[in-house]
């Protein structure tokens, strides 16, 4: 059974702004999947629709085989939202705030407090469960919305960019907690991030969304198989000549004195390290531009906002 | 899906879970409610009882002991049922009003938008809330005014049902208030341009007996006066309009206003988009 199912979903504001075009996607029950798309391309449409916040305009949406007109108390009992914005009551307690969503979902408040706890303490907040939402930090008010999410065990989490604007530890320590919870939970995990990275590093499969339809799906290493090359920058002691041939590598010289090189796939770093030696280069150190998701994201949306949106979080 | 029926216990089960899984919502918004409007009572509940203390000492100790027996009664003791009314309908008003509204500006509205809860679950949750405030501050007002008067409820069955029915119609008032609201300024028009006039042109401090026409039935209009006489006539015994003409006109406005409320909620009407 798959844990989402989204058939010919349609959203239109107004009479002519289409933001979902009547999209398909079908996420597997215990999957970590990956929704990736440019700024406005319909990915927090697409959540909202799916978690009731947005009114479709056509289409079926089911979570684990319950429809959302059909049996709409059912599939929301199934679904834990972690939401771009922070969308909590600044003035409540962390406790509170949890313990209030785990009394919408229905759970009694001893289980409650027992889940308020467990969450809390997971996700490194118990000491924090007396303060005001709005003296946190914005990690914690990050990870204060991972707990409110998890506190009724849903078994789809949704989280749209849970990890913007965090630092790289907690960030870190945000992935291995999903990791986790997918693999050891079972817990089906459905994810839009503009770090590229983390897609690749986390999901099983990806849907790439564009101008309100899905251009690409399958699963993240089929689609990297088939990004066609690799770009490096090269920390480099000498220049390389205008007759220098890099075949089948292309190289660029940057203005801070760096080389960019795009490596197809297949060739292998040694022949490039030969190339340059013979060339009288000398590699100090290399990096990735981007990783290789990246790239066939980049090409698939092929749109300047789409390159900025992308550029922006790639790699920080 | 499989369109087979489901065996009936099971859907049994699936039913009370749904009930049990409402009723622990329900009481959640409430309790939430409740602590709203306690956390903050030097907002909420200390100034209607400032204001009771000062409208007593004015119309009842002051000028009120200049004017003559109104209906046959103290002019004090008569005030006293309008002004207990005027805070019952501010506060549960209020309540619901301010409430939402934070809750739909600051977003966290989809806490409960996003949980299995009905629709009615909310909006009972919330009014109930709106009821609670306007009734507590209703007590308090009652309480004050004991010092002023010595009236005691002649009806106290009708006195408690007309404030009860009272407080859920203006709190279902306030729920739609707060869907159309966009900024702070939409949530206090109500309070400050229609239901205070309407409240102190619905004979809280005169009989419309003394109205000469057309006001006297120009006032028939003002659904005020059918509350504030309903309450009079269940603490003092003594109304301008008959008691089952106050209560239909009470549930006509619930029945309506009820409708509405469900109907935005329903359709999503300014919180889903």
């Amino acid at each position: 059974m798959n844990a989402l199912s989204l058939r010919g979903v349609v959203k239109t504001y107004g009479d002519d702004t289409h933001a979902l075009g009547g999209i398909d996607l079908a996420v597997p029950q215990g999957d970590f999947f990956a929704l990736l798309g440019p700024n406005g391309a319909g990915k927090s449409t697409a959540i909202g629709i799916i978690c009731s916040l947005v009114t479709k305009t056509a289409g079926e949406v089911e979570v684990f085989g319950h429809d959302i007109d059909h049996e709409r108390e059912h599939a929301k009992a199934l679904i834990g939202l972690v939401p771009q914005e922070f969308n909590f009551n600044v003035f409540e307690a962390v406790e509170d705030i949890l313990m209030n969503v785990a009394g919408y979902n229905g759970i009694r408040r001893a289980v409650a407090k027992r889940r308020t706890e467990k969450y809390l303490k997971r996700l490194d907040l118990w000491d924090k469960r007396r303060t005001q939402a709005r003296n946190l930090s914005g990690g914690m008010k990050r990870r204060l919305m991972i707990a409110r999410a998890l506190v009724h065990e849903p078994r789809l989490l949704i989280l749209d960019e849970p990890t913007a604007g965090v630092d790289i530890e907690i960030r870190r320590s945000m992935w291995e907690f999903l990791t986790e919870l997918n693999s050891e939970q079972g817990t089906t995990i459905i994810l839009t991030t503009h770090y590229l990275e983390e897609a690749e590093a986390l999901c099983r499969n990806v849907a790439i969304i564009d101008q309100g339809a899905i251009v690409e799906q399958g699963a993240v290493a089929e689609l990297l198989s088939r990004a066609r090359f690799e770009t490096f920058v090269l920390d480099v002691r000498g220049i390389p000549e205008a007759s220098s041939d890099f075949a089948p590598f292309t190289v660029r010289s940057r203005d801070d004195g760096k080389l960019e090189v795009d490596v197809p796939q297949g060739e292998t770093l040694n022949i490039l390290f030969e190339l340059m030696g013979r060339a009288g280069i000398e590699i100090t150190s290399l990096r990735n531009k981007s990783n290789r998701l990246e790239e066939f994201f980049l090409k698939l949306v092929h749109r300047d906002e789409a390159a900025a949106g992308v550029a922006g979080g790639a790699g920080q | 899906m499989s369109a087979s029926p489901r065996p009936a216990a099971t859907t049994d089960a699936v039913s009370d879970a749904r009930l049990s899984g409402n009723r622990t919502a329900f009481v959640t918004i409430v309790r939430k409610e409740i602590r709203r409007f306690m956390r903050i009572w030097v907002q909420t509940i200390v100034p209607p009882a400032v204001n009771a203390i000062l409208y007593m000492l004015i119309f009842g100790g002051l000028i009120g002991s200049r004017i003559s027996d109104m209906d046959g009664f103290r002019y004090l003791d008569y005030i006293v049922p309008g002004l207990i009314m005027m805070s019952v309908i501010i506060n549960s008003y209020s309540n619901v009003s301010s409430s939402f509204f934070s809750a739909k500006m600051q977003n966290y509205v989809e806490e409960m938008l996003v949980a299995p809860i009905s629709n009615v679950t909310i909006l009972a949750g919330f009014v109930i809330g709106g009821v609670v405030r306007g009734l507590t501050v209703g007590l308090l007002v009652s309480f004050v005014a004991l010092f002023f008067s010595d009236v005691v409820p002649v009806h106290p069955l009708i006195t408690i049902s007309v404030a009860l029915l009272t407080s859920v119609m203006f709190a279902l008032g306030g729920l739609i208030n707060a869907v159309f609201a966009k900024t702070f300024d939409d949530i206090s028009i109500v309070p400050n341009f229609v239901l205070t006039p309407l409240t102190y042109l619905g004979g809280v401090f005169y009989s419309i007996t003394l109205l000469p026409e057309p006001w006297g039935t120009v006032s028939l209009f003002n659904p005020v006066l059918y509350m504030v006489n309903g309450f009079r006539y269940g603490i003092l015994g003594a109304s301008d309009i008959p008691i089952l003409h106050s209560f239909i006109v009470i549930l006509i406005f619930i029945a309506v206003l009820g409708s509405i409320a469900m109907t935005l909620l329903h359709r999503g009407i300014g919180i889903k988009s």
